[in-house]
C-alpha cells in the first residue's frame, strides 16, 4: 500500500522535475517578452536528440549534453531574433502563432537531421534499481531530480545576484523604464530565450534515458510545462517549479490509481479546475490594466 | 479586394458568385472534395474569427468543439437512431452550454487564460474520444450514417458542395450582421481597450462569453455536418494540431476580417495538398510559411493585400 504510493510519488517527482524546468522556461520568456513560447518543448527535444545521437557516435556524454545545450541556445536566439523581435508590436495571438510555427519548423528540421526513429540514450549511472522502503527507483531519476534542483537554484541565484539577471527582471516589470535606465531590452529578450533553451535542453538530455528521445517528444512535455507555468501563475518562477512538481505527481497518482489511459488528461483537468476556482493560478497576483 | 473588406453586400455577392462558378473549374470529385473541406474549415474559422479578431481572445481547443459535434452526430444517429437534425442540435446545445459554463468564470480574467482552458478542453476531449472505444471506436474512429432530412438523403460531392456553399454564405452573413450590430461595436471596443469599454458601460465579460459560445456552436455544427459528409470520423479531427490549424487559418487570412478568415481557411486547406510534393520538407515549409506570414504581414493576408491597393479606391 505505502510502497505503491511511494512508487507513484517518486516517478511523479521525476517527470515533474522536467515539467518544472519547462514551466520555468515558459515563465522566463513570458517575463522578458510577454510571449508564450510554444517552441519550449522543442528545446527539450533538441537536448534529448542531440545527446542521444552524439553519444551513439562516440562523443563523451558531458560533451554531448554541452553541444546539445549550445545548439538549443543558438536555435532559441535565432527564433527570438528573426521571428519574435521582428514582430515585436504584433498582437499576442500573432506572437503565439509565430512560436507555434517555429515549433513545427524545428520538428521538421529535427526529423530531417535525425529521422523519425526512437533514439536510446544509456542511463548515466547504470540501471540497477535503488530500493527505498519497498519502492524501487531508477538511478536516472536521481539524475533528473538532482539536475533540475541544481538548475533551479542556479536560475534563482542568476536572477538575484547577477546584473544580467536583474536586467531581465527589470525588463519584465517595466520594459520602457528598463530601456530608459540603459538596459538593452532586445538583448534581454535574446538572453531569456537562450536561458530557457538551455534549461529545456539539459532537461531533455537527463530525461532521455527514461522516455527515449524522438522528434515529437517535446509536444506533450512542452504543453505540460505550459500547464505548470499557468498553474503556478504565469511569469512566477517558483510557482512554475511548484506547478511542475504538482502536475507530475498528480499525473503519476492518476495513472496509478485511476486509469493509465487518462494519464495525459490529468494535467489539463487540474488546470481547468484551478482556472475555474482559483483564476490567477496558485501563486499569481491579480493583474490590472491601464487604459 | 476592398469591396471584400468594406462593402458588406458586395463582399457577400462576390463570395456567392465565387462559390457559384467554382464547380465549373473543378475537373473532378477530388477537387470538389477539397473545396468542401475548405468550406467546412471556413465555417469554423468565421466563428473563430469573431473570437480572435473581435473579442481579442484565442482558443486553442476549437477542434475539440468540432469533435464533440461530429461525435454527437455519429453516436446519437448511428448508435441510438436519432434523426440527424436532432443529433446536430443536441451536439450544438451541449457545446454551447459547455463553452458558456467554462468561459463565464475564465473570461472575467485578463490575459492568456482562455487559451490555456481551451487547450485543456481540446486535449481532454481528444483523449476521451481515443480512450472510450466502446462508444467512439477509439483511435480508428467510427462510421457515420448519411444525413437525412425530410426523408431526403444528402449524398455525393455535388450535393454536399451546394449545401456547404449555401451554409458558408449564411454563416458569413450572420457574422457580418453581428459585427455591425451594437454587440459587434461593443466587441471591437473590448478588443481596443477593455477597461475603456467597461468605463463607457459595456459589459465586456458578457460579450466575450457570448461570442466564445457562439463560435464554439459554429464549430460544433460544422463538425456534425462534416461527420455526415465524410462518413467516417476519427479523433485526429478533434486534436490539438487541428485546433492550431484552425487558429492559424484565421490569423493567416487576417484577424478581424470575416472574408480574411474564409480566404485563410481556403488557402491553408489547399496548402498541404500542394506541399505533398515536398514530402520530407512538408513540416519545414509549413512552419516556415507560418512564421514568415506572421513576421512580414502580422495583420494577415487579406488586410495586407487590401492595404497595398491605392488609397483613393479605399474611400
Amino acid at each position: 500500500m505505502f510502497a505503491e504510493l511511494l512508487q507513484y510519488l517518486l516517478s511523479g517527482l521525476t517527470i515533474g522535475a522536467i515539467y518544472a524546468l519547462a514551466g520555468l522556461g515558459f515563465s522566463i520568456i513570458y517575463n522578458a517578452s510577454h510571449v508564450i513560447n510554444f517552441a519550449q518543448g522543442e528545446f527539450i527535444m533538441i537536448g534529448g536528440m542531440a545527446s542521444a545521437t552524439l553519444t551513439a557516435s562516440g562523443v563523451p556524454l558531458p560533451l554531448a549534453i554541452l553541444i546539445g545545450c549550445g545548439g538549443a541556445m543558438l536555435v532559441g536566439v535565432l527564433v527570438a531574433k528573426f521571428a519574435v523581435e521582428r514582430a515585436r508590436n504584433a498582437s499576442t495571438v500573432t506572437l503565439i502563432i509565430i512560436t507555434i510555427g517555429a515549433s513545427i519548423f524545428l520538428r521538421g528540421v529535427a526529423e530531417l537531421v535525425w529521422g523519425k526513429d526512437f533514439k536510446r540514450l544509456d542511463a548515466f549511472s547504470g540501471e540497477t534499481p535503488i530500493q527505498i522502503l519497498g519502492a524501487s527507483m531508477q538511478p536516472q531519476s536521481l539524475w533528473v531530480v538532482g539536475t533540475a534542483a541544481v538548475l533551479i537554484v542556479a536560475i534563482g541565484l542568476f536572477f538575484s545576484r547577477t546584473l544580467t539577471g536583474k536586467a531581465i527582471l527589470a525588463t519584465s516589470h517595466n520594459r520602457l523604464a528598463a530601456q530608459l535606465v540603459g538596459i538593452d531590452v532586445k538583448r534581454v529578450v535574446l538572453a531569456s530565450f537562450a536561458l530557457s533553451a538551455a534549461l529545456g535542453a539539459v532537461g531533455g538530455a537527463v530525461v532521455a534515458p527514461i522516455t527515449f528521445s524522438y522528434t515529437e517528444m517535446g509536444i506533450m512535455l512542452g504543453l505540460k510545462g505550459f500547464t505548470a507555468a499557468v498553474l503556478g501563475g504565469l511569469g512566477h518562477g517558483p510557482g512554475a517549479v511548484a506547478g511542475g512538481l504538482i502536475v507530475g505527481v498528480a499525473e503519476a497518482l492518476g495513472a496509478g490509481y485511476i486509469s493509465s489511459a487518462y494519464k495525459d488528461a490529468v494535467a489539463f483537468v487540474i488546470i481547468l479546475a484551478v482556472l475555474l476556482f482559483m483564476p490567477n493560478g496558485l501563486f499569481g497576483k491579480r493583474g490590472t490594466e491601464r487604459v | 479586394m476592398n469591396a471584400l473588406l468594406h462593402g458588406r453586400l458586395t463582399g457577400l455577392l462576390v463570395l456567392g458568385a465565387v462559390i457559384a462558378i467554382l464547380p465549373a473549374f473543378l475537373p473532378n470529385n477530388f477537387y470538389l472534395d477539397i473545396a468542401i473541406l475548405a468550406g467546412f474549415n471556413a465555417m469554423v474559422c468565421v466563428g473563430l474569427n469573431l473570437l480572435i479578431g473581435y473579442a481579442g481572445q484565442i482558443s486553442l481547443g476549437h477542434a475539440g468543439f468540432f469533435g464533440i459535434g461530429a461525435y454527437a452526430s455519429a453516436v446519437l444517429v448511428g448508435t441510438y437512431g436519432w434523426p440527424p437534425v436532432l443529433a446536430l442540435l443536441a451536439g450544438a446545445a451541449a457545446v454551447g452550454l459547455l463553452a458558456f459554463l467554462v468561459a463565464k468564470p475564465i473570461l472575467r480574467l485578463k490575459g492568456h487564460y482562455l487559451a490555456m482552458a481551451t487547450l485543456g478542453i481540446g486535449i481532454i476531449v481528444s483523449i476521451v474520444l481515443r480512450t472510450e472505444s466502446g462508444l467512439t471506436g477509439g483511435p480508428d474512429g467510427m462510421m457515420v450514417e448519411p444525413f437525412r432530412i425530410f426523408g431526403v438523403e444528402l449524398y455525393g460531392e455535388k450535393v454536399w458542395y451546394w449545401v456547404v456553399g449555401v451554409l458558408l454564405v449564411g454563416v458569413v452573413w450572420l457574422s457580418l450582421n453581428l459585427i455591425d450590430s451594437p454587440m459587434g461595436r461593443a466587441l471591437r471596443a473590448v478588443h481596443g481597450s477593455e477597461v475603456a469599454a467597461e468605463v463607457v458601460g459595456v459589459d465586456t465579460a458578457r460579450f466575450k462569453v457570448l461570442v466564445f459560445a457562439l463560435s464554439a456552436v459554429f464549430a460544433s455544427v460544422a463538425g456534425s455536418l462534416f461527420a455526415h459528409y465524410a462518413g467516417l470520423i476519427t479523433p485526429a479531427k478533434a486534436d490539438f494540431f487541428k485546433s492550431i490549424e484552425l487558429v492559424t487559418m484565421v490569423v493567416f487570412g487576417g484577424m478581424a476580417s470575416t472574408f480574411g478568415a474564409v480566404v485563410g481557411a481556403v488557402v491553408l486547406t489547399l496548402l498541404p495538398q500542394a506541399l505533398t510534393v515536398f514530402q520530407d520538407y512538408q513540416q519545414i515549409v509549413l512552419g516556415g510559411i507560418l512564421m514568415a506570414t506572421m513576421v512580414f504581414m502580422p495583420k494577415g493576408l487579406l488586410p495586407t493585400l487590401a492595404a497595398l491597393l491605392p488609397a483613393r479606391r479605399r474611400a
